[in-house]
């Protein structure tokens, strides 16, 4: 915790350049829009007067007891929030813990052609998720043969599925997908955090008598906790909002087999803009959209409030 | 018991340099074989794709329609320049302002910034998609409707919360001796932000550079709404025309976005050194 | 100003180089004023990204020719994305003037939101026939908001060559069917049916819907459902549900994930023998497979009942409700309301079929294939776009989850049946 205060100045101006840009460009372009839309979760549309046309019309709550009440929308809304949270374990399980250890690998100073290693390990998170789909489709195919094959040269055909096709499976493997693609993520961050502890610290580590695994253990992951904390509410905001891409690409807007890989943002979707046969409903859409919001927003005043003043603590 | 756990330090070795490089080139065969079935098969006619997709093209297989289909087609160094301008442009307002405002909100102690800071980070709670309508309407109130401006004044509010928030966590741990000491010396507050503050944090800029500039180039819808004009058209945009309600021309996507990813390589690959350099100029600070 | 520059311009021309060069310029200016003074812009939005070619070849061509003063585009987007982002275009007031419209009620929002126009007085409507309008227009038919442009026919494509080498004659009938399918089974060297259920809409599309109309009769089923004559539980759906169950033998392994590029590949690649599709495939199937390609109808219940095809309104053209250029768009509809259109259409994209009355001579051989089974068997549209789905789940959605469902065996005939009339239960009132 910060204890120094500063001298009060006169005129800090300069408070207000720093914060100025930003502030407004972010009001104009992504706030009022967003609160402009969100705003019609409190309205419904009904016919207007003269026969043609439909007009807005407030309506309170209603559009959030339906989402809650009523079971075509309560079903979708806990299926796809059971999902989410699924989603959330796994990558904090194993995504973030290979990042972890990847980037403590690949920080090690006298590591060479560890460059190569962060570049090849970033790859695959600058792909356009329409050919990641394409790729891991392809791969995983029970017709093409490119797993099937290299498990029978293993001797484990018999351990093949369709598993992007099945309910049971499904999630796991598209996630397990999406690990494959952003693990350069969390990397990055925590090589940036790692990157941040001096020398000197590791220095006196070592003068006594720690070796390299002890010093991760024991000096580095206390200290990069921070990154950390970043990486694991990115990851939470990100299994609501990114992960909308690699499911909607695999599975489709109807997240299938039988919505076993719908997730908030595939419902989301779907109501705000319609798929296929389903009309987008604006009122509804934005209902979902202003629910996810208070999730997400529950998650970050945890971690900026819990979790971020506990992991100060540690700081330096 | 202390002593237990020291005898427990030393004697367990860490892991050889071996065995650290079995790992990372295991890993990095995992990370590059998708990439090395894109390359090869964007190399490969539809049938090849599909008849084989692991094997290499043969006589009867191999077609460059893909990259021929990108090259020759006149649009595509336009679709090319676009979409580096407004990643390049949109990429430098997120840096620039929000380094600024995050440095503002962990500097100084003022009136509401707790809560200017939560309010600029709540942003990354709803897509900015959902808005799409009002923001269409914005965009064409004022004029701007077809042109890469609008692109790049959205990617830069859409990229503005995850930037601030990641930029504050780093920068509540620069040094204050630092800062206090350019200040006794007599910098002003803008010089010790450039000078002093975005020299530190190197590699936390570089880090958010490269994963604001992803979402930002693989972007399609709001090049879609808001700029569909052949003009104005992005990468990912040219690249749709491969894909047909019913048939998608697979080695023509494959061979379009395996192109499209090298501005983004290299622009990955320019940050990637700054991370370096911040190593060499933390050692200098030591 | 700007004017002042040019003339500027001129005079340095003519004094710089030579004055002949001038004049020239002059004369290039003035001949710039004597052109048509107004040329009317329209851009086509679609979602037809595969007709990109055929519209700036062929029929934007042709329309050119008739209305030199009318300028038209056609600029598709992606057909994933397609609705989204015209609905925000209409709201921002930034789309085409001209809107290909999908058929019944995705259209008919647009209608009610006031972003289509009615151009139920518009001449040339005459030209089709009420159940092709029907897919464009308000429930009482008082208005109309689309031409309807074009129809596919479902049905199943083989691969000749592979028939003639195990000796199959093409089925007729439900029995022979599935004694065509057994064989190739038994015989082992070709998949029987290249089917998957990854991407679900080819269960309900290409299997439910196209081979359905045989056990419900057609448009008698259809209006029962509708009218609440008829229920899902009743023997004829039913039956077609229990087909889905049947075909689960005849697909590849590892159909639950097998997605609809992989069928088409399977199929054109030569190793399925029966694909169950429709006549939208024909062209990119005729590029892509390298033996012959034959079409048959959707199998009779039995052989002394009627057979029936699904011939699906699919496609329309309307006029956006706040169009800068008027005039010029419904003289673009007009024009797509003509016999000239009609026979252009259907001939540069075989396998979409005009909707008009006109007469056709339709020239792809295996397009006629499609088109002379409207001569053999009665038609009827996909069950349940019209009126059926506007319930929650949305009908024709939800069908594409129970047809998977039944087919990956996860959900019996009978169950797909109660929740399907479950779904109209809740909101269709029964007269």
């Amino acid at each position: 915790m910060r204890t120094v205060k500063k001298q009060p100045q006169p005129r800090r101006w300069h408070i207000l350049v720093f914060i100025l840009p930003a502030f407004l460009i972010y009001t104009v372009f992504a706030i009022y829009p967003i609160v402009e839309s969100l705003r019609l979760s409190l309205y419904q549309s009904i016919p207007s007067a003269q026969g043609t046309g439909t007009t807005a019309e407030f309506a309170g709550l209603a559009n959030y007891m339906r989402l809650w009440g009523e079971p075509y929308w309560a079903e979708q809304f806990w299926n796809a929030l059971k999902n989410n949270f699924l989603l959330f374990a796994m990558h904090m399980l194993i995504q973030n813990p290979i990042a972890l250890a990847l980037a403590a690998l690949v920080s090690i100073p006298t590591l060479k052609g560890a460059a190569t290693y962060r570049t090849i390990f970033f790859l695959p998170t600058l792909l356009s998720v329409v050919i990641v789909g394409f790729i891991w489709q392809l791969i995983l195919s029970p017709l093409w043969g490119i797993t099937p094959d290299f498990m029978k040269w293993l001797g484990i055909r018999e351990w093949f599925k369709p598993w992007l096709g099945l309910e049971s499976t499904a999630l796991v493997t598209v996630t397990l997908i999406s690990i494959w693609q952003y693990v350069g993520i969390p990397l990055m961050l925590f090589y940036a955090g790692l990157l941040n502890i001096p020398e000197e610290t590791i220095e006196a580590a070592r003068i006594d008598g720690l070796n390299g695994w002890w010093i991760f253990w024991k000096v580095k992951l206390p200290l990069i906790l921070p990154a950390l904390g970043v990486v694991a509410i990115l990851t939470y905001i990100g299994n609501f909002t990114a992960s909308f891409d690699i499911i909607y690409t695999l599975q489709g807007g109807l997240a299938g087999p039988d919505y076993s890989t719908d997730v908030m943002g595939t419902f989301l979707f779907r109501t705000f803009f319609g798929f296929q046969s389903q009309l987008g409903d604006t009122y509804m859409g934005a209902t979902v959209a202003s629910v996810l919001f208070f999730i997400i927003l529950v998650g970050v005043a945890i971690y900026l409030f819990g979790v971020q003043r506990r992991l100060q603590r540690y700081d330096f | 018991m202390a002593s237990l756990t020291r005898k427990l330090e030393r004697g367990r070795a860490g892991l050889s340099s071996l065995g650290i490089h079995a790992i990372l080139i295991a890993y990095s065969v995992l990370a590059l074989f998708p990439l090395y079935l894109i390359l090869l098969n964007s190399f490969k006619s539809r049938r090849g794709i599909f008849g084989d997709p692991a094997g290499l093209p043969n006589e009867s297989t191999f077609s460059t329609k893909g990259y021929q289909s990108v090259i020759t087609n006149s649009d595509f160094p336009l679709y090319f320049g676009n979409s580096l301008v407004v990643t390049g442009v949109a990429l430098f307002f997120i840096l620039l302002f929000g380094a600024m405002a995050a440095h503002a909100l962990s500097e100084y102690d003022f009136p509401g910034s707790t809560f200017i800071g939560l309010y600029l980070i709540l942003g990354i709670m709803v897509p900015i998609r959902l808005g799409t309508v009002a923001l269409l309407k914005l965009i064409v109130d004022l004029n701007l409707a077809n042109t890469l401006t609008a692109l790049i004044l959205v990617y830069t509010a859409q990229g503005l919360p995850v930037a601030i928030f990641i930029f504050s966590e780093f920068l509540k741990n620069v040094s204050h001796e630092i800062k206090d000491s350019a200040r006794i010396d007599g910098l002003s507050e803008y010089r010790i932000f450039f000078e002093v503050v975005i020299p530190l944090v190197r590699p936390v800029i570089a880090t958010v550079a490269v994963f604001s500039m992803i979402p930002i180039w693989n972007d399609l819808w709001f090049p879609l709404i808001l700029s569909p004009g052949e003009s104005t058209r992005t990468v990912t945009l040219g690249v749709q025309k491969f894909v047909g309600q019913y048939t998608v021309d697979w080695g023509a996507v494959l061979a379009a976005l395996s192109v499209a990813v090298v501005p983004v390589l290299f622009m990955y690959i320019i940050f990637s050194k700054q991370l370096i350099r911040g190593i060499t100029a933390g050692a200098v600070k030591g | 100003m700007l004017r002042f520059a040019a003339e500027e311009e001129i005079m340095k021309v003519a004094t710089n180089k030579n004055i002949a060069s001038g004049l020239l310029l002059a004369g290039v200016t003035c001949a710039g004023f004597l052109a048509p003074l107004y040329a009317a812009d329209l851009s086509i939005e679609s979602w037809r990204t595969d007709d990109q070619a055929i519209w700036d070849e062929k029929i934007l061509p042709a329309f050119k020719a008739a209305y030199p003063d009318i300028n038209v585009s056609f600029a598709p987007s992606k057909p994933t994305e397609y609705d989204a982002s015209l609905n925000a275009k209409l709201e921002g007031g930034t789309a085409g003037d001209l809107i290909t419209c999908r058929p019944f009620d995705r259209a008919l929002k647009l209608y009610e939101q006031g972003h289509l126009a009615d151009i139920k007085g518009m001449s040339g409507l005459e030209n089709f026939s009420d159940v092709a309008k029907a897919a464009w227009s308000t429930d009482n038919g008082d208005a109309t908001f689309c031409v309807p442009m074009a129809a596919v026919i479902h049905g199943f494509m083989y691969n000749k060559d592979a028939f003639a080498e195990l000796g199959l004659e093409v089925p007729k009938t439900e029995e022979e069917f599935y004694s065509v399918l057994d064989k190739i089974k038994e015989d082992g060297s070709y998949i029987p049916m290249a089917m998957g259920t990854k991407d679900q809409w080819e269960a309900a599309t290409m299997g439910y819907s196209n081979i359905g109309p045989a056990y419900w009769n057609g448009e008698e089923g259809r209006l029962g459902l509708i009218d609440g004559s008829a229920s899902f539980s009743d023997e004829g759906f039913l039956k077609a549900f229990e087909q889905m169950a049947k075909w689960k033998d005849y697909l590849g392994d590892g159909y639950q994930a097998q997605t609809y590029t992989d069928s088409q590949n399977l199929f054109t690649l030569g190793r399925a023998a029966i694909y169950p599709t429709g006549s939208w495939e024909i062209t990119g199937f005729q590029q892509n497979s390298d033996f012959e390609l034959g079409a048959f109808a959707p199998p009779k219940a039995s052989a002394d009942s009627k057979c029936y095809i699904s011939d699906h309104t699919d496609i329309g053209i309307g006029m956006n409700a706040n169009a800068k250029e008027n005039d010029a768009a419904m003289k673009f509809l007009e024009w797509a309301a003509s016999a000239e259109f009609a026979d252009l259409l259907t001939n540069a994209s075989p396998g979409f079929f005009s909707l008009s009355t006109h007469e056709i001579n339709v020239e792809n051989p295996l397009a006629k294939e499609f088109f002379e089974m409207r001569a053999e068997c009665d038609p009827t549209i996909r069950l349940t776009y019209q009126i059926l789905s506007r319930g929650e789940p949305v009908l024709s959605n939800h069908m594409w989850v129970l047809n998977a469902n039944v087919i990956n065996g996860t959900m019996t005939p009978a169950e797909a049946a109660a929740e399907a009339q479950e779904n109209i239960d809740t909101w269709h009132k029964k007269p």
